[in-house]
């Protein structure tokens, strides 16, 4: 029998400001040109349960509202005095957070819980009053407050609101009859048949791939095997799944584990057997060998994130991720789902680890984009905002400072966004007697599962379509995060970690329990596991469905059988989930059951090695680059001023101020900086124990902008970037630790990517300048990940995203108390340029600004940057510098006006005086882009001293702070080729990106 | 020898500055500062009768899904806890025991919808204030200045003129049920802590100083007892010069962060008053 429907609406009180609505109002008029006279909102809770109406009205008045500024009606609709009204709720099945706390609050107020079928949805009312047509109103509401993907909106004009009296009452509830079954899959068909296999499931599987699991299915031992577990010799829909799982290119990086035939520009041709051996894990075999004692690294590429020693108690765990398809797809839950993720990552490292602190790198095309956009893709505003709110929302509620970060654009981003997420965390050096870095599962542990339940989320990612959508499906491609389910299991999981209750655990993330367990069960070599037994967010899922849903919030643990009564209870009292699923054995078999059947019986071994290796085929050729002709004016003043306003230099205060950046009173140098603590902060650095003041420094580089010039330039340059600010803070070059991430566009040659060699080609020239950079620089890479499929192809228009390594750093700084910021901060000190400047504005932002293209991109010398870096730790030791700022997007130019800007102070600098080498150009000067090189400032008793540190490398003193707030540049010919005040720069840099 | 003070700092279910707050205690002179989980509460493993300052951090309390702290205040008016009164009736005999209370950020929040301030008249149960989204509808990261009111019965604030510390908050607003309330507020100087301006300590109702749109500009309160105080800001974000924004341009900032002023006027309050 149905329970009882109520609904209960919440609205604010009519004298009371309604801050949402009136954002609404604000962005419709200055995104879409949309002037309405007022938005208003209400949220809606739609409750089907067995309550009475003396239960519901508590429930209403009580933790649903709020007496002193909301009024509620049950069953009465409250929207009065508007023209239109839009109602956004979720579809059945999608994570509704604020539905499950309110199923939390009726059930801590009646006393009991919830029956299956019962629950709670929410949604919430736009009341707009105004001059809107039907049209604008749907386009607002489809456009802009809703996605439809995940949510469902209705456009109520007054009058029908009227004649129907209130909003419809709609209840997303998923419905489902179907009966859980084991389907058997022939593989004895053709090759084309096979492929027909691999497309209609959505497994991604080559024919090579294909047919060696029907190989395996072949095998007289397999068979023999199978036979005795009740299987006959057709593989099942679970099997299948959880091969392609394992298999895939998100699990097995198959394509950096790939045999390139690579031909060089020249014709040379040699083969690389799998670049991450060959370039990845080298780096870090060379750069261990080389530091030899004064090794970092604890446990490298082989954990769920990077883990290198801090001191002698505590080690340091970092890991970065993408979620570029999913936040294309649903730019909110896509991005929430990322930051919650990767800090499953680092919390499911070694024994487990307490997180520290997130850093979000984000690449988008213009917000202001005008053009008409290609079909399915959301305008890059929605996206913006849609990730930014994801990641604060993740963060922020998660309890994690965002500490570090950078928004990067493009226009080929449109195509598809890069999110990049990264968590890093504090780990005891030793846990219950064991290196905290190290665990293993047992023979006989149990497999437990705990924090969220099992639903039909993230299964089979992205490939879904919205097409096989109908009411009462859920969506199954879109995942939406929920931070607290996930903090109150990370609070358990640190007190069953400190008792010593589990040997392992890891994060459920892609491919599911099927990739956590089957992982996990490497260390026994086998298991068996029961799908029945899993907790399930709604009925009618398959075996194979509950296998590899990517549902979030769950972490996978080896627990020991006489630990597992103490584990589960542990969990019950702190509100947290966990079911005892199975068990680790040595069968040597990946063993699922549903209801005592066997659903899947493959060999370990094959699972993890017998997938065949992917050949592929690199071609480089060059690009035709030509120094385009420009003539430097005289005046450079509105050039730095139209550089400023780019998007990829200007203030991103904005965002910057919607993530806490100081939550757990660790964070000492702040993203914002300066006198008005509104300057750009180079990298960040973190106290994390509050009696050592032992820091930890974060940064990162990414230059997409080099990639169609040259690759290798182009990850050049993102380590140097990293490492500039990372030593510029004050972080140590002896103590820092890389992680790669690479965003790609398809690099497997076909009819549709014809391109695909020249691709490859630029990764593995990439991967070259990962190699060269890193192992002289003695930058072991710890952790990484790659993502290569960021294209977007519908009908005859394609769009790749500029190849794109974000390359982050972590490391150590001896003393917080000694780390630099890039603020000027005292009249009459020296501003003195150090590294040097070339001829090097391929790829910039200035020629961008011109509108040219063409000309060389920056080359690293990482041996002289090395010498340089070291330098700069010895003066941070002597606490010569009193600013020091990296020198990057923009150029000399914009380094110097953002020193200035943020310090509060002006500039006075003379380009025709000292310096050495190669005379340049005044805007060559100011605005070459070449690496390895910082602006600082020196007070003046310690003027020669750094000058001494500093004999062997170029350092060009500038010219003086000084005591007010005009900027002033002589050119090479002794006049003024820039003349404005900080007030002025300060306007232009913060005007494009100002929050509304 | 005096009584050992001892702190508790209640965490879980999204509360997330527990640990700044207990060091904040410690710092402050505690003796013991014992972070909690609400489930050692709930399975009545841990009393607050035990402790004499109450601590309720930061965070994000079941999300603030409902409203910020709503589903928090439910939770500490109906779980059960195992062989005792509940919790919200175990608050207000800590209270009725002289004993302090500081709730922060989200703990303010939940102090306020609790009822359990600003409690004019002593009804430590009836809510008559709150705290709502931030003017400008976005939660916000930003250090403010803040103008303590010397003449407010709050214990916390005792001797202090000005404050600088960070909000980070998206339900910030301060918000009085009617005039009345307000009046009675600012009548009694129960509005212990007011955004204000930096170079005149005025009470200011303009973004960015007064960054949510508080009514009266009101950032803290306390209950008339001076006991319970509840405040948006983040005290114990403040412990050390290098966590102010730009300790690396003032080198005169003392070693101590102004944050730790209000523990320790607790911590000394309890001693000296032998709670």
């Amino acid at each position: 029998m149905a329970a009882m429907i109520w609904r209960i609406e919440v609205a604010l009180k009519n004298e009371i400001r309604d801050a949402r609505g009136d954002r609404v109002q604000r962005e419709l008029a200055h995104h879409f040109g949309i002037a309405v006279e007022r938005v208003r909102t209400i949220d809606v809770y739609t409750v089907e349960a067995d309550l009475d109406r003396d239960q519901i009205e508590r429930i209403a008045s009580e933790p649903l509202s709020d007496p002193v500024i909301q009024v509620f009606g049950v069953n009465r609709p409250l929207a009065s005095d508007f023209d239109v009204l839009v109602e956004v709720g979720f579809r059945p099945g999608v994570t509704d957070n604020v539905g499950r706390t309110a199923r939390e609050a009726i059930e801590d107020l009646t006393g009991r819980r919830l029956a299956p079928g019962e629950g709670v949805y929410t949604a919430v009312q736009y009341l707009f009053k105004g001059k809107l047509s039907p049209e604008q109103a749907r386009r607002i509401a489809t456009g802009y407050l809703a996605n439809e993907l995940i949510q469902s909106c209705r456009v109520i004009p007054r009058a029908e609101y009227d004649a129907i009296q209130g909003a419809p009452v709609l209840v997303p509830k998923v419905t489902s009859s179907v009966e859980p079954r084991i389907t058997l899959v022939d593989l004895e068909v053709d090759d084309a048949g096979l492929l027909e296999i691999s497309r209609r499931n959505m497994l991604a599987l080559s024919l090579e791939e294909m047919r060696a699991i029907r190989g395996y299915g072949r095998r007289p031992e397999v068979r023999g095997a199978r036979r005795q577990v009740g299987l006959g010799e057709q593989l099942t829909d679970a099997e299948l799944e959880a091969l392609a799982q394992t298999w895939s290119e998100h699990c097995k990086h198959k394509i950096f584990a790939a045999r390139i035939d690579y031909r060089d520009e020249t014709g040379a041709s040699r083969i690389i057997d799998s670049l991450f051996k060959s370039y990845v894990v080298a780096t870090t075999e060379t750069v261990r060998r080389l530091k030899g004692a004064d090794d970092i690294c604890l446990s490298v590429f082989k954990d769920n994130a990077g883990v290198i020693r801090f001191n002698d108690d505590w080690s340091l765990v970092f890991k970065v991720e993408t979620h570029n398809s999913p936040s294309a797809l649903d730019p909110y839950g896509g991005a929430l789902t990322g930051i919650v993720g990767v800090n499953r990552d680092a919390f499911g490292t070694g024994q487990g680890a307490d997180l520290l602190f997130n850093t979000d790198v984000f690449c988008f095309a213009s917000p202001f984009h005008q053009q008409e956009l290609p079909a399915r893709l959301l305008h890059p505003r929605r996206i913006f905002e849609g990730v930014v709110t994801g990641v604060e929302h993740g963060g922020n509620k998660s309890g994690i400072p965002t500490v570090n970060g950078s928004l990067v654009f493009h226009p080929r981003f449109l195509g598809k966004p890069l999110v990049y997420c990264g968590t890093g965390a504090l780990m005891p050096a030793v846990v219950n007697g064991r290196p905290g870095h190290e665990k293993k599962a047992r023979v006989g542990d149990r497999i437990v599962m705990t924090g969220g339940r099992i639903g039909k989320d993230g299964i089979h990612g992205a490939t879904f379509s919205s097409e096989e959508l109908h009411e009462g499906s859920p969506v199954t491609a879109v995942q939406i995060g929920d931070p607290i389910t996930q903090k109150r299991m990370f609070d358990f999981l640190l007190v069953a970690r400190d008792r010593g209750l589990y040997h392992s655990i890891t994060d459920n993330g892609a491919g599911g329990l099927s990739s956590s367990v089957g992982e996990m069960a490497e260390d026994t070599g086998g298991f068996e596991l029961h799908l029945d037994r899993c907790p399930l967010k709604y009925s009618g899922l398959q075996p194979w469905e509950i296998l590899i849903s990517e549902a979030q919030e769950r972490m996978t643990l080896a627990v020991a059988p006489e630990k597992v009564g103490e584990f589960l209870t542990l969990a019950a009292e702190m509100g947290v989930e966990a079911t005892d699923l199975g068990e680790f054995t040595a069968s040597g078999y990946f063993h699922c059951l549903y209801r005592g059947r066997t659903v899947t019986y493959l060999s370990m071994e094959f699972l993890h090695q017998g997938l065949p290796q992917l050949q592929l085929e690199a071609c480089w050729q060059p690009p035709a680059v030509t120094e385009p002709a420009v003539v430097s004016p005289q005046d450079l003043t509105g050039s730095l001023l139209g550089l400023l306003g780019r998007l990829n230099i200007c203030s991103k205060e904005s965002v910057v101020r919607r993530y806490d950046h100081e939550v757990k009173a660790a964070t000492v140098v702040k993203p914002l900086l300066g006198v008005d603590d509104d300057g750009p902060s180079d990298a960040a650095v973190l106290r994390p124990l509050p009696d050592s003041f032992e820091g930890v420094v974060v940064a990162h580089g990414i230059c997409p902008r080099f990639s169609d010039l040259d690759a290798y330039a182009m990850a050049a340059n993102a380590v140097d970037e990293a490492l500039r600010n990372f030593v510029a803070v004050g972080g140590d070059i002896d103590h820092v630790a890389g992680l790669d991430n690479f965003c790609w566009c398809d690099p497997i040659h076909s009819d549709r990517n014809p391109d695909g060699r020249y691709k490859l080609a630029q990764l593995v020239r990439a991967n070259e300048a990962l190699y060269d950079c890193c192992t002289r620089y003695q930058v072991p890479l710890i952790s990484g990940k790659d993502s290569m499929k960021n294209d977007y192809q519908i009908g005859a228009t394609r769009i790749s995203i500029p190849p794109t390594i974000l390359f982050s750093v972590i490391g150590k700084i001896p003393d917080i108390r000694k780390a630099v910021t890039m603020d000027v901060k005292y009249p009459g000190d020296g501003v003195a340029l150090l590294g040097r400047t070339r001829r090097e504005l391929g790829g910039s932002e200035y020629y961008d600004l011109l509108g040219v293209s063409g000309g060389a991109p920056p080359r690293v010398d990482a041996d002289y940057g090395r010498r340089l870096f070291k330098v700069l730790n010895q003066a941070r030791d002597e606490a010569l510098l009193a600013s020091c700022h990296d020198l990057s997007d923009g150029g000399l130019g914009v380094a110097l006006a953002e020193s200035a800007l943020a310090g509060g102070y002006g500039l006075e600098i003379d380009l025709s005086q000292g310096g050495s080498g190669e005379r340049l150009p005044d805007d060559v000067l100011l605005f070459s882009e070449s690496a390895g090189r910082f602006v600082v400032t020196v007070r003046a008793p310690y003027r020669n001293r750094f000058a001494d540190l500093c004999r062997e490398l170029d350092l060009w003193w500038l010219g003086e702070v000084t005591d007010d707030r005009r900027f002033q540049i002589r050119g090479g010919d002794g006049k003024l080729c820039v003349a404005t005040d900080i007030d002025t720069l300060k306007e232009a840099w913060q005007a494009p990106l100002k929050e509304l | 020898m005096s009584k050992p003070v001892r702190a508790i700092v209640i965490t879980g279910h999204g509360v997330n500055c527990e640990k700044e707050m207990a060091h904040a205690c410690r710092l402050a002179g505690a003796d013991a500062a014992d972070i909690v989980h609400m489930a050692e509460l709930l399975a009545g493993r841990v009393r607050l009768r035990d402790y004499q300052l109450l601590n309720f951090p930061g965070g994000f309390l079941d999300g603030d899904d409902l409203g910020s702290a709503k589903a928090g205040v439910n939770r500490l008016r109906y779980a059960a806890v195992a062989g005792g009164e509940n919790l919200l009736a175990q608050i207000r005999s800590f209270v009725g025991d002289g004993k302090l209370v500081i709730g922060v950020c989200n703990g303010f929040q939940l102090l306020v919808k609790m009822g359990l301030l600003p409690a004019l008249h002593g009804d430590y149960g009836r809510q008559s204030v709150t705290l709502t989204c931030n003017e400008r509808g976005r939660f916000e990261d930003r250090w403010v200045w803040l103008r303590v009111d010397p003449d407010s019965p709050c214990i916390f604030t005792r001797g202090l003129q000005r404050l600088y510390l960070p909000v980070r908050h998206g339900e910030g607003k301060f918000v009085a049920q009617s005039g009345a309330v307000l009046a009675a507020l600012e009548a009694k100087r129960l509005g212990v802590l007011k955004y204000c301006l930096p170079e005149n300590d005025l009470p200011t109702l303009d973004y960015p100083w007064n960054p949510n749109g508080s009514e009266a500009a009101i950032a803290g309160i306390c209950d008339e007892s001076g006991r319970v105080f509840g405040l948006m800001p983040h005290p114990e974000a403040y412990q050390h010069r290098t966590h102010h924004p730009r300790w690396s341009r003032e080198p005169e900032l003392p070693e101590e962060g102004m944050g730790l002023w209000l523990f320790r006027n607790a911590v000394e309050y309890i001693r000296r008053e032998r709670l």
